[in-house]
């Protein structure tokens, strides 16, 4: 059953094959490997500098790998440029969150579909017909993503007014506004309270269920990732210890190693 | 009513300007300081789109309008003057082709800024101040190397141009059109930064990771936002050109980049209206500095101190503007306008106009 699944599901969204990125002598992610199907929700942990940010950096382009490939949405992402990567639909939110502080709500929003404006500096300056309907599409598109988030008494304002959580939710919302396949969660509730994460988790599976969108994310919070996560890779100094769902994680033996070192100090 | 009311007092004001400049209600000098101030708001104006709007430092401005002002002079004099031969096109065809020179002028002007904005995708801050000021000097040094411009005794000519446009009609021909790309640049600037296209570029310079992540071209926009920008100044360029009727090399130095950067840093970086009122003070106080008398007044406590010291006003205005800088940036760092529009801060404007 779950063999014919798999074959008549569509490609992967992300598919990476032996991915070494060094810095130097620094080998940060070191022959890593990955294939995430649709619809999964896929977790990625590992101590402090253990190269999950560098992976996450890879895969929307701000690295070329030093060796290896990526292949998103079955297109191979070497040599794209990031907005490129974001446009075969990977989308990415921050561990230190990056809104644009000076512009609106709505604004942050409404410039993450620039890639899909279909008009250019020509039609913005005469303002066009096709200005016009692109405009109050995206003026649209904007509003109602901001209602599904219960944004939408906050599109005026600007985000640095608003509260830690609500600016996370508000990246995660800019990040869906580019229609992507794949969601890339760094450290999500990084910051949060418990009352937050907790909502958090809801607002993830939520999204997860209505968005129609894979989701990969790194997270600190064990109770976030324990309980959203079906599958968990657990990475250390760039290698991948280890692999499986949840329960083996928790019970695996180089995890806890990883974590809280070895019982002969 | 309100969606035309600021299209009809500027055609109005307009429409005075020059009636009082053609019946001499408003001698030559005032329409000099005019036109002066309606190319400084194209210069400050222009400039904030890549250093306010952007976020970008970049010092040289006035390499542009000095491409601009050159290439305009150039096709100017080849169609209608008599330096290079022949006129090459009728003098009555000059009310048409007038502002296409202008515009090519600033076409080119558009172009040469790929000097500045392609290092721009991988350097910024410092290191993109220092690369826009080498292309101020290299621009120069080119053109004081061009013998058959003139070199660096300058260039002349353009009067011509001038005089064809006032053989047809005896009027201010020269505030006409200093009028109207006034407000084509300022018109152009505006449109585009409030698109959604154009926020790419304040995306950029609140963050430019999180732009390029969020499906932001931002070399094309880079290229564009110069582009637009240098482009705009190279139009101011051409008009200055034809107002002088003779350019120089060295008048478009890194003196008048600084010029440029003064406004914008006055007004408030990403404050259009902030651009359009400072560049109207900074030419207004230029002038008021200019006066003699005015400079001996003001420094007459220290004069009387000194009585040997005799201030020249020449002197002196740029003592004075470089203070009234630092004492802005002492107490509203921000710039007069800090980077909101006339219409942030007062509301109350909003029920009179809609200005897009």
């Amino acid at each position: 059953m779950t063999q014919t699944q798999t074959q008549t599901d569509t490609t992967p969204v992300l598919e990476i094959r032996n991915l070494t990125q060094r810095f130097g002598g620094l080998t940060a992610v070191n022959d890593f490997n990955v294939r995430l199907m649709p619809g999964e929700l896929i977790g990625l942990i590992g101590p402090n500098g253990a190269g999950k940010t560098t992976v996450f950096n890879l895969v929307s382009g701000f690295y070329q790998p030093t060796e290896g490939e990526i292949l998103a949405c079955g297109v191979p992402t070497a040599g794209l440029r990031p907005h490129k990567v974001t446009a075969l639909g990977v989308a990415r939110t921050f561990q230190n969150i990056r809104l644009w502080n000076d512009m609106n709500v709505l604004d942050n929003i409404r410039v993450a579909q620039h890639y899909w404006l279909g008009y250019g500096f020509f039609h913005s300056v005469v303002r066009t017909k096709r200005y016009k309907t692109r405009e109050e599409e995206i003026a649209k598109e904007a509003a109602e993503l901001l209602d599904v988030f219960d944004l939408k008494r906050y599109a005026d304002e600007l985000p640095k007014n608003l509260p830690y959580g609500t600016q996370r939710k508000l990246e995660i919302a800019r990040a869906l506004s580019t229609h992507p396949k794949l969601l890339l969660l760094d450290e999500p509730a990084a910051g949060l309270n418990s009352a937050d994460a907790k909502e958090l988790i809801r607002l993830i599976r939520w999204i997860h269920d209505n968005f129609d969108v894979t989701i990969w994310m790194i997270e600190h919070h064990m109770d976030v990732m324990m309980e959203l996560a079906t599958q968990i890779k657990v990475i250390d100094f760039g290698e991948t210890i280890a692999e499986g769902n949840p329960d083996q994680i928790r019970n695996n033996q180089a995890v806890i190693t990883a974590y809280l070192g070895d019982d002969n100090i | 009513m309100k969606k035309y009311s600021l299209n009809i007092l500027l055609v109005i004001f307009a429409i005075g300007l020059l009636f009082a400049a053609h019946f001499r209600i408003i001698d030559s000098y005032i329409q000099i300081v005019a036109m002066t101030i309606g190319i400084n708001i194209m210069m400050s104006t222009s400039l904030n789109l890549v250093n306010g709007n952007m976020g970008e430092f970049t010092c040289g401005h006035a390499a542009f309008m000095c491409i601009g002002a050159y290439i305009s002079s150039i096709l100017s004099v080849l169609c209608f003057g008599s330096k290079f031969g022949d006129p090459l096109l009728p003098a009555a065809s000059v009310l048409i082709v007038f502002p296409i020179i202008v515009l090519i002028g600033g076409a080119v002007a558009a172009v040469s800024s790929l000097l500045v904005s392609v290092p721009s995708f991988k350097t910024r801050d410092d290191y993109l101040a220092i690369i826009s000021i080498a292309v101020n000097y290299m621009i120069i040094s080119a053109i004081e190397n061009m013998d058959f411009i003139g070199g660096s005794r300058g260039f002349q000519g353009m009067k011509d141009t001038v005089w064809a446009m006032i053989d047809i009609f005896d009027g201010p021909w020269m505030l006409f059109w200093v009028i109207n790309f006034t407000i084509f640049t300022v018109w152009v600037i505006r449109r585009f930064i409030s698109s959604t296209y154009g926020k790419g570029v304040n995306a950029i310079c609140q963050d430019e990771v999180a732009a390029e992540i969020m499906s932001v071209n931002t070399n094309k926009i880079k290229i564009i936002n110069f582009m637009v920008a240098a482009g705009l100044a190279g139009c101011a360029g051409g008009l200055y050109a034809h107002i002088i009727g003779y350019v120089n090399p060295q008048s478009f130095n890194i003196l008048k980049s600084t010029e440029a950067l003064v406004m914008v840093y006055l007004g408030g970086m990403g404050s259009l209206s902030g651009a359009v009122i400072s560049a109207i003070i900074f030419t207004g106080l230029l002038e008021v500095l200019r006066s003699q008398a005015i400079v001996d007044g003001l420094l007459s406590p220290v004069t009387m101190m000194f009585p040997d010291w005799e201030p020249s006003a020449g002197v002196i205005k740029w003592v004075m503007i470089p203070l009234l800088l630092v004492i802005v940036m002492q107490f509203r760092p921000e710039g007069i306008m800090g980077n909101r529009e006339l219409s942030d801060v007062f509301p109350w404007l909003k029920k009179f106009y809609r200005f897009k």
